[in-house]
């Protein structure tokens, strides 16, 4: 199942993931949600070449899952920093001081929410209520949550390795 | 007190299966099984269980609603999306009691004869996703889950099925649709999900929350559990309370606790010596509540004779100082950002307010801009296909309605009337 032209193709390990999803379901399209989290790990942004290797896996258009991917604000259409970090702007995060650590990296790192800084490493993104109200303010940095955020823990992470 | 969820929570083995089990965890699957599942159903009538997703919906009711006999198979869905701002407390189950969440979805599962479940988790879960699927292989290894549970000739999967960035993902339809691998946009009710949910088939869907209260409702009776709490609204709740108190979490209390109480005592009441203005008692989608209107038992039914919700029992705790016009376009931003745009009046709707609020709050409001918003209101009320239309009306008339002066001062004045605090 390799597309010739782009090389996309998923890891052995992604494609053992991608067929053990097609047996949790009595319909293949339903692996469709699975198959997009496998690609952004594998290829970090579901980009067009993507969305048409994953429609070929599935038996789908390459716009049905177009459509799906836009649909769904987790799924990056384009490339994002080595680190991604996503402020929470939500109620709880706003009424404990979301909105001035948000102009706060802002500020260290240069771009507005949305951006990506030039080297590539951090991307800004503002998030709603990540379902951690309780120690608000908070952060998704890739796959986890920093808590109880501060302008400490923001510059421990901005000055961080690679 | 007796606590129905959070009772070995401070355990930190307690997620993995042996300590589980030490502390009498699968018992009541054990019981279950040898049951009739009338009864169960039964039991869980008994318990007044309402719905934690937000609606409230009897839960033994719903149960019943699924057909007895049918040519399908039967699903189970567990809405684990946990999106509505201020809420987060099935989180802590996942995190903290995942076995406590199988346990309930085994024994729900064969009361109402599915032999499929999903845990629909919101994507950004990652970690809490990974700690259930770890979970649900140690219940397969220990005879649980899979094939002829425990010996009763009863066989079940369950699947972890992660979400990627949705609000409308939570109301169950969206939910469904997206489980089928759509756009995550609700269908028309009815027919409802217990008619024709995932995959054509009876589908039942239930809170984390909801499902996990299941094991101790079989354990010790549904009339136990509906002791703990109020006639109507049985058990315990977790009322997760955030926002500008001393001590912000998850309390397990009995349905009906003081909210007032729930604020000041278990909460350690406001942060910095400032004074309470208002209280928003169940997620950002019900009404607000002045300071003054919170010494009410914090169940829905009382929280309903107050004027709001208890919804998810998601309290968010407003200081003076905080702008009302400012929070209001903070939450109107969420919803014009997630309504799914399949109605006009929602898609419009919210898109007009959000709009109209942060000229207001700009210093650009024109007189005529609330009434406006009310007559958008009016519209968006009744004539959508799903519930997050009047999830952004409540909030929108109850902030205007109670906080009137403030919004015509930033009108007028170009300014906050009460904004200190910047936000
Ligand atoms: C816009 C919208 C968002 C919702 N989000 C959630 C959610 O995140 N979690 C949840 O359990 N229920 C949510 N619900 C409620 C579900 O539609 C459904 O009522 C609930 O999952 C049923 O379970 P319960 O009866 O156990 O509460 C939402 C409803 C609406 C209208
Ligand atoms: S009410 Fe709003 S969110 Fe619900 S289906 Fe209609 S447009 Fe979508
Ligand atoms: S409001 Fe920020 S996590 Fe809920």
């Amino acid at each position: 199942m390799n597309d010739r032209e782009t090389g996309i193709r998923f890891s052995d390990q992604g494609m053992r993931e991608f067929n053990e999803a097609l047996t949790r379901y009595p319909a293949k399209q339903a692996a469709i949600l699975p198959a997009l989290h496998i690609a952004q790990r594998e290829f970090g942004h579901i980009s067009t070449d993507v969305i048409r290797y994953v429609a070929k896996l599935l038996d789908l258009s390459p716009a049905r899952v177009h459509g799906v991917v836009t649909f769904y604000t987790m799924l990056n259409q384009k490339p994002v920093g080595r680190y991604h970090l996503q402020v929470c702007r939500n109620v709880s995060c706003s009424l404990l001081g979301a909105f001035h650590l948000i102009e706060y990296i802002s500020g260290k790192l240069g771009i507005e929410p949305g951006g990506t800084t030039p080297d590539g490493k951090f991307t800004l993104s503002l998030v709603e209520c990540l379902g951690s109200c309780g120690t608000a303010p908070v952060m998704q940095l890739n796959d986890d949550y920093v808590e109880n955020l501060t302008e400490e823990k923001i510059d421990e992470i901005l000055s961080s390795g690679d | 007190m007796e606590l129905v969820l959070t009772k070995y929570f401070h355990l930190d083995d307690y997620r993995f299966i042996d300590t589980y089990v030490k502390h009498g965890g699968y018992s009541a699957l054990e019981k279950a099984l040898r049951m009739d599942t009338d009864q169960i159903i039964e039991e869980v009538k008994k318990a007044s269980l309402r719905g934690r997703g937000g609606a409230g919906f009897p839960a033994g009711v719903k149960w019943g609603f699924m057909p007895k006999v049918t040519d399908k198979p039967k699903f189970v869905v567990v809405n684990a999306d946990e999106s509505e701002p201020g809420t987060f407390k099935d989180r802590l189950i996942m995190e903290r009691g995942p076995h406590l969440l199988i346990e309930g979805i085994a024994i729900t599962s064969y009361a109402v004869g599915a032999h499929v479940c999903y845990i629909y988790i919101r994507g950004e879960f990652v970690r809490p996703a990974q700690l259930l699927e770890t979970a649900i292989q140690e219940a397969y290894e220990k005879g649980y889950l899979g094939k002829d549970i425990l010996g009763s000739g009863f066989d079940l999967d369950v699947y972890v099925h992660r979400g990627a960035g949705a609000y409308i993902c939570g109301e169950e339809t969206g939910m469904i649709e997206s489980i089928e691998g759509e756009k995550g946009q609700p269908r028309l009710k009815p027919p409802f999900p217990a008619q024709i949910g995932v995959f054509g088939a009876p589908t039942l869907v239930n809170n984390v929350e909801t499902i996990a209260d299941i094991p101790y409702i079989i354990e010790h009776g549904g009339d136990a559990f509906r002791a703990l709490g109020t006639e109507k609204d049985g058990g315990t709740r977790l009322y997760g309370v955030s926002g500008f108190v001393n001590k912000p979490g998850v309390y397990e209390l009995p349905a009906g606790t003081n909210l007032k109480s729930i604020i000041y005592e278990h909460s350690g009441g406001i942060l910095d010596g400032k004074k309470l203005k208002a209280v928003i008692p169940g997620g950002s989608s019900v009404p607000v509540m002045k300071a003054d209107e919170i010494d009410v038992p914090a169940d829905m039914e009382s929280i309903a004779e107050a004027g709001s919700m208890l919804g998810t029992a998601g309290i968010i705790v407003i200081p003076e100082g905080v702008c009302m016009v400012r929070l209001l376009s903070i939450i109107m931003t969420f919803y014009a950002h997630e309504s799914c745009g399949k109605c006009t009046p929602c898609r419009e709707g919210t898109e007009w307010m959000r709009i109209i609020l942060e000229n207001i709050e700009r210093g650009e409001g024109k007189e005529g801009d609330l009434e406006l918003i009310l007559d958008v209101c009016d519209n968006m009320e009744g004539t959508t296909i799903c519930a997050l239309s009047e999830a952004a009306v409540m909030p929108a008339e109850s902030f205007i309605g109670k906080f009137r002066e403030e919004f015509d001062y930033h009108i007028r004045e170009k300014k906050c009337l009460d904004g200190e605090l910047k936000i």
